[in-house]
């Protein structure tokens, strides 16, 4: 169960593929949120098709330092609905590099029309196994500490979860202000729910487009600031034994169609990371559905 | 192991059911794809737009590069679907019709903020309040198509 040398050139054949597929279509100016672990409630355009890198450099108390980094592959089903797919891994510094594990991630819209607040709701399937450092999200009890086991015993646990946000988001005057209250359950039946929390609010630098097509415009610049911790579980719901994190984030939508994003990030108490560094590249692709659509045989 | 497995499935199969239930249920309330007739129902969107929002007066107009920026940010954003002259395209129709044209630059502000997401429009409220209505001052400065049941198809 656990992956090994085959799934990872499978990974490698498929994410060649997919390369060679995103030659044949355009890319489309994105306006992404500067947001790493915090949702907004946008979702991809139909059709369209986001891949994203991302890498998070973080500090270790009692034990090695790490580099944890994932690939998203983000697909506008429809409108109202967005699927995607993450691939984690990490490196841990004087251990070793390893995958570990994959997401599946669902969000739904709920509502029609634009209101006061805007929930989407969002479900995920994880299978990672207990190396895993990404730090998408802070659930439960999860400490820096879990962090210092040794890759080798690590990540001989693969862990199945099921996770459920509720993503609130509104505009007001250019600023975007999102809240994700969270849920998790690891499917072993032994273990409780646990609970967690994002909150996050961004601007654009200038809210008026400019006339020509520039990259350092100001309104290609977005900056903000978001927080993410656990709130315990079933079992000891509050905030003992929790982790929390303050990070500023900035996004650079570029107008080929890249978007750069970087968030310093600082725990909060003594049982968070000291430090987490991370930045993102992304790259949004439209017409990608059409475009298997036909190679398939269907209508174009 | 063999236990395990068994309850796994236990959650993984409503979980998975849950997940159909849902995209059936959004297929339901939203999911009605472009076809014939739906540039009228699309443009019948526009009269939805309630009425204190019809009347918006448009803060963008008069002003100089209004239009230019918001041609830039239709192609960035717009084109795709709507073609790169708005002349409209199998995935969303033309914005040059009569009725695109004789509606208030407030009810084309609240469809763009809106979206029209049964029909595969996402809203656009992810753009600044000023750039959709650089966009609607855009949208606005076209010229009536002559022929109005022309283009989209």
């Amino acid at each position: 169960m656990i992956p090994g040398a085959n799934d990872l050139r499978f990974a490698g054949r498929s994410l060649l593929l997919l390369a060679l597929l995103l030659l044949a279509v355009p890319p489309l100016r994105a306006q992404e949120s500067p947001y790493i672990v915090t949702y907004d409630h946008y979702l991809e355009e139909p059709g369209s098709l986001e891949v994203e890198y991302y890498s998070t450099f973080g500090t270790q108390h009692g034990g090695n330092d790490f580099h944890a980094f994932w690939a998203e592959f983000e697909y506008g089903v429809k409108a109202w609905w967005t699927t995607e797919l993450y691939l984690d891994g990490q490196t841990t510094f004087h251990d070793s590099s390893i995958f570990t594990g994959f997401r599946w991630e669902n969000r739904f819209r709920l509502l029609e029309r634009e209101h006061f607040v805007n929930p989407v709701l969002y479900i995920e399937y994880e299978q990672i196994t207990e190396a895993d450092k990404i730090i998408k999200e802070v659930e439960g009890h999860d400490v820096a500490s879990d962090h210092a086991v040794p890759n080798a015993i690590a990540n001989s646990t693969l862990d199945h979860e099921i996770e459920f946000k509720l993503l609130l988001s509104r505009q007001i005057k250019g600023w975007n202000v999102a809240l994700n209250p969270l849920v998790t359950k690891n499917l072993a039946p032994s273990n409780p729910w646990e609970f967690g929390y994002a909150v996050g609010a961004s601007r654009p630098l200038a809210l008026k487009a400019s006339v020509n097509r520039c990259s350092f415009c100001p309104e290609n610049f977005v900056v903000g600031v978001e927080m993410y911790g656990g709130l315990g579980d079933a079992r000891s719901p509050g905030l003992h034994q929790t982790s929390h994190y303050l990070a500023p984030v900035s996004a650079w939508n570029l107008p080929s169609g890249w978007t750069l994003r970087l968030s310093p990030g600082f725990g909060l108490n003594d049982n968070s990371h000291g430090f987490l560094l991370r930045w993102g590249v992304s790259r949004e692709f439209s017409g990608f559905g059409e475009m298997v659509k036909g190679i398939f045989g269907g209508r174009r | 192991m063999k236990n395990v497995r068994v309850r796994l499935s236990l959650f993984a199969f409503p979980l998975l059911a849950s997940a159909g239930l849902l995209a059936a249920w959004g297929t339901a309330a939203f999911g009605q794809q472009p076809g014939p007739g739906s540039e009228k129902r699309w443009h019948t969107t526009l009269r939805d737009a309630p009425v204190k929002v019809q009347t918006r007066a448009n803060p963008m107009e008069g002003e100089p590069d209004a239009v230019a920026a918001g041609g830039k940010l239709f192609e960035e954003h717009c084109a795709e679907c709507h073609g790169k002259k708005a002349e409209g395209t199998r995935r969303a129709p033309s914005l040059l019709r009569q009725e695109m044209q004789q509606a208030t630059p407030g009810a084309i502000f609240w469809v763009l903020t809106n979206g029209v997401v049964r029909r595969g429009m996402p809203d656009w409220s992810k753009l600044p309040e000023p750039e959709r209505w650089q966009i609607v001052t855009f949208l606005k400065s076209f010229k009536t198509e002559r022929n109005s049941s022309g283009g989209g198809q």
